[in-house]
C-alpha cells in the first residue's frame, strides 16, 4: 500500500499528512512495535520505522541513542520487518527509513521482497540518491513499493528535478542543513524548498528535521502536505524510560497535540 | 592500457549497471551532493592550473621537505636477503605522509573562500596535519577524534591544541575513528557554507578517493624516478601499510602501469585474523558501503560496522579505500594481514639495523615485506616508510617493558 493514500485522504480532508518515527527495536522490539500502534491511534498517518545502524551520519543524539540502545540488545534486520509488519497490520502505510548498508547487505531483492510481503510500503534512504540507487529503483518498481528520496536546501533545482523524478509515494525535504533532533525554532529554509520542489513535482511534499510539538506542525503544515516527527517520539519515550505505561500516555498526548497541529493551519 | 582511475561518477572498475558493480561511488545523504559537487569542480580546476600545481610543488618542497628521499636500508637487506629501499615519508614535516594531503586540500580551501576545516583523526596523525595546515594557511580547524583515541593518543591532542585547532572528542558508537567520520560529516552537513571537510585518507565518497590521490601521489612518482635513478631499474615489488589506504595508494599510483611491478598492501591482521580482533578490512571484510563508498567493510551478517582492532590507531579503520578494492578484486595489487606482533618485532629490528624508528603503521609494511622476501630472495623491494614512530613511543613502552634502565631490551 502506498503513503499516497494516507496524503490524498489527509489532502481531502484539507490538512496535512502526520508523518512519525521511531527506530525498530526501542525501547525493544515489542515495546517498539507496542509504541508505533499507539502513535497509530492518537493520530498518525503514516509511519516510519527506522532500521537502526552502527553508522548514522544523518542522525543527531536523541535518535543515535535509541538506536545503538536497540543494537546493542541485539535488533536485527528481520526484527525491522517484524515491526512493519505488525504496524501496517493497522492499515497505516508503513515505510522503513534506513542507511543503505543493511539493505544491501540483506540483498536489495530480498529486501524488498520481504519488505513487500510483511506489508510495507517502501524506504526512505537518507544515505542513497537516485543517481546511486539503480538496483533499489528496479527492485522497488517491480514490486511497487514507494521510494521516498531526500531534497535539501542546498539541492539545485537539477538535483531537485532529477530526485523527484525518481521518487514515489512522497518527497521527503530536509527542513534544515543539519542533522536530526528537535529544535526549538523552524527553519526559514524549508517553506523555499517545499516551493522548488513543487515546481518539480506534484508528489506530496513532507517536511522533516526539527518538529517537536504542535504549533511547529502547524507552522510547517501552511505549506507542506505532510509533517514528519522523529525525534520528539525517542525523546517521549526515552523520558519515560522506566515506566512503559506513562510513556506511551505521553507518545499519545504528543501525538494527538501534533495531529491537532496539522489540522490547525 | 587498463585504467585503475574511477570515472566522473567515482566509480573504480565499471560503472554502475556492469555485471559487476563498482567500488566506490558516492553514497551520501543528499544536503552533502553540492558540497561534494563544489570540490570535485574545485579541484578539476586546480589540477589543470599551472598557478595551484605551482603553489603546492612550493609548498611541499620549502615546508613540508618534499621529495623525500629514497633510502638504501643495506643492514635490513642483509637481514632479509633482498634489496630493500626505503620511500622515507617519515621525514617529511609532522612526520608522515599526510602532510602531502592536507596542504594540497587546505589550499583547495582557500581557493573555495572558505575560512574553516574540519577533520577526523584516529592516532592523531592527520589531526596533527590538518591543524598544522590550517594554522599555516591562517584557517580555523576542529579536529573529531574518539574518546578512546584522545585517551590513547593525549601527546597528539595536546600537538594539535597547541597549534591552535580544537580537539573535539567524540562519544558516539564505538568512540574511535570511525565515529569520528560520522562526527564530522554530521558538522559538515550543518556547517558545509563556510567549511571544508579535510578527508585524511582515499576513501569516502567521490571525490575524496581520487581528489586525495591526487596530491599523495608524489610518494609513487618521486619513488618510481628516484628507484631509476639508483638502481638503474625498476623495483621488482612494491609495498606499504594499508589503513584507509592513502599512503598506499600514493606509492602504488606510480607503478601501475609497470605490470611487471608487483603490489603488496599490508592490513593490520591485529591479533591474528583467525581471533576476530583485527583490521584486515580486504583480508576479511565484506562488500558493502561505509562513509559513502561501495568498499570492503568489517560487518556483520546485518550490515552492521564490526569495530576494529589494531595495535597502530592509523590502521585501526574497519573500511578501506575503495580503489583498493579494484585493485585487490583485480588482482593488480595483493592484500595480506600483519599481526600487531609482527609489527613490532619489524619496528624494534628496523630502529636496530638502521637507526630509524617507524611509526607502528609503517612496521607492518617492514614486516610484510621481510615475509615477502623469502619468496623473493636478491630482489628489489621498495617499501613506503609512511611515517616516524615518535607518536608511538607509548605503545613501544608498553609492548617491549622499555623505560626502565634495567628493563628487557626489545627484540631480544
Ligand atoms: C604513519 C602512518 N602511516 C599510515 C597511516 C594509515 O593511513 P593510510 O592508509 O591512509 O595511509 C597512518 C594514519 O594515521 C599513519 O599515521
Amino acid at each position: 500500500m502506498s503513503v499516497a493514500i494516507a496524503f490524498e485522504k489527509a489532502r481531502a480532508d484539507g490538512r496535512a499528512a502526520l508523518v512519525g518515527y521511531l527506530p525498530a527495536g526501542f525501547p525493544d522490539v515489542d515495546g517498539g512495535i507496542e509504541a508505533l500502534r499507539a502513535m497509530v491511534d492518537a493520530g498518525c498517518d503514516v509511519i516510519e520505522v527506522g532500521l537502526p545502524y552502527s553508522d548514522p551520519v544523518m542522525d543527531g543524539p536523541t535518535i543515535q541513542a535509541a538506536a545503538q540502545q536497540a543494537l546493542e540488545q541485539g535488533v536485527r534486520t528481520t526484527d525491522v520487518l517484524r515491526t512493519v509488519e505488525a504496524v501496517a497490520a493497522t492499515g497505516t502505510p508503513t515505510v522503513v527509513m534506513t542507511y543503505w548498508n543493511p539493505v544491501e547487505r540483506y540483498g536489495v531483492d530480498r529486501f524488498a521482497q520481504d519488505l513487500a510481503d510483511a506489508g510495507g510500503a517502501g524506504l526512505i534512504t537518507p544515505d542513497l540518491t537516485p543517481d546511486f540507487a539503480p538496483e533499489w529503483v528496479a527492485a522497488a518498481d517491480a514490486r511497487d513499493l514507494d521510494k521516498i528520496f531526500l531534497v535539501a536546501p542546498s539541492s539545485t533545482d537539477e538535483r531537485i528535478a532529477l530526485t523527484t523524478a525518481a521518487c514515489r509515494g512522497f518527497v521527503y525535504a530536509t527542513a534544515v542543513m543539519g542533522v536530526t533532533g528537535a529544535r526549538d525554532a523552524t527553519s526559514d529554509l524549508a517553506g523555499p524548498l517545499v516551493e522548488r520542489t513543487r515546481r518539480a513535482t506534484d508528489l506530496p511534499v513532507g517536511v522533516g528535521l526539527g518538529v517537536s510539538t504542535g504549533d511547529q506542525a502547524a507552522e510547517v503544515a501552511s505549506y507542506a502536505d505532510g509533517v514528519i516527527v522523529g525525534s520528539a517520539f525517542v525523546r517521549t519515550l526515552h523520558d519515560h524510560a522506566g515506566d512503559r505505561a506513562a510513556g506511551l500516555a505521553a507518545l499519545r498526548r504528543l501525538t494527538e497535540d501534533l495531529a491537532a497541529g496539522v489540522r490547525r493551519a | 592500457m587498463t585504467t585503475y582511475d574511477a570515472d566522473a561518477q567515482g566509480w573504480f572498475g565499471g560503472p554502475a549497471g556492469a555485471t559487476t558493480p563498482g567500488w566506490g561511488g558516492r553514497f551520501m545523504p543528499e544536503a552533502l551532493i553540492a558540497a561534494l559537487d563544489e570540490l570535485d569542480t574545485a579541484w578539476q580546476k586546480a589540477l589543470v592550473d599551472p598557478t595551484f600545481g605551482h603553489e603546492f610543488d612550493q609548498l611541499l618542497q620549502n615546508y613540508a621537505g618534499v621529495p623525500s628521499m629514497l633510502y638504501e636500508a643495506h643492514r635490513l637487506s642483509d637481514h632479509a636477503g633482498a634489496r630493500i629501499l626505503l620511500k622515507r615519508e617519515d621525514l617529511n614535516h609532522t612526520g608522515a605522509h599526510k602532510i602531502r594531503n592536507v596542504l594540497g586540500q587546505a589550499l583547495l580551501t582557500k581557493r573555495m573562500g572558505k575560512k574553516r576545516v574540519i577533520a577526523e583523526t584516529g592516532a592523531g596523525q592527520h589531526g596533527v596535519a590538518s591543524a598544522t595546515a590550517a594554522a599555516y594557511l591562517g584557517l580555523e580547524c576542529t579536529v573529531y577524534m574518539g574518546e578512546v583515541d584522545t585517551e590513547r593518543q593525549a601527546l597528539n591532542v595536546a600537538r594539535m591544541q597547541l597549534l591552535g585547532a580544537e580537539v573535539v572528542p567524540v562519544t558516539s558508537g564505538s568512540r574511535t575513528l570511525k565515529d569520528a567520520i560520522n562526527e564530522a560529516l554530521r558538522d559538515w552537513v550543518a556547517s558545509v557554507d563556510h567549511t571544508a571537510y579535510l578527508f585524511g585518507t582515499a576513501a569516502g565518497p567521490h571525490p575524496f578517493p581520487s581528489l586525495v590521490l591526487s596530491f599523495v601521489r608524489g610518494i609513487g612518482d618521486e619513488a618510481r624516478r628516484q628507484c631509476l635513478e639508483l638502481t638503474g631499474r625498476l623495483p621488482d615489488a612494491i609495498a606499504a601499510c594499508v589503513g584507509g589506504g592513502s599512503n598506499a595508494i600514493g606509492l602504488f599510483a606510480g607503478f601501475l602501469g609497470d605490470p611487471e611491478v608487483a603490489i603488496y598492501g599490508f592490513e593490520a591482521g591485529g591479533d591474528g585474523v583467525e581471533t576476530g580482533r583485527h583490521a584486515a578490512t580486504i583480508s576479511a571484510g565484506a562488500a558493502g558501503v561505509l562513509h559513502g563508498a561501495r568498499t570492503f567493510v568489517l560487518q556483520d551478517e546485518d550490515g552492521q560496522t564490526v569495530e576494529s582492532h589494531s595495535i597502530s590507531a592509523g590502521l585501526d579503520y574497519p573500511g578501506v579505500g575503495p580503489q583498493h578494492a579494484h585493485l585487490a578484486a583485480s588482482g593488480r595489487a595483493s592484500y595480506l594481514p600483519v599481526t600487531d606482533a609482527e609489527a613490532m618485532e619489524a619496528m624494534a629490528l628496523l630502529a636496530r639495523t638502521e637507526g630509524i624508528i617507524p611509526a607502528i603503521e609503517s612496521a607492518h609494511a617492514v614486516a610484510g615485506t621481510l615475509r615477502v622476501a623469502r619468496e623473493r630472495q636478491g630482489e628489489t623491494l621498495l617499501v613506503n616508510l609512511s611515517g616516524r614512530g615518535d607518536k608511538d613511543m607509548g605503545t613501544a613502552l608498553e609492548w617491549f617493558g622499555l623505560g626502565r634502565p634495567d628493563g628487557p631490551e626489545a627484540g631480544s
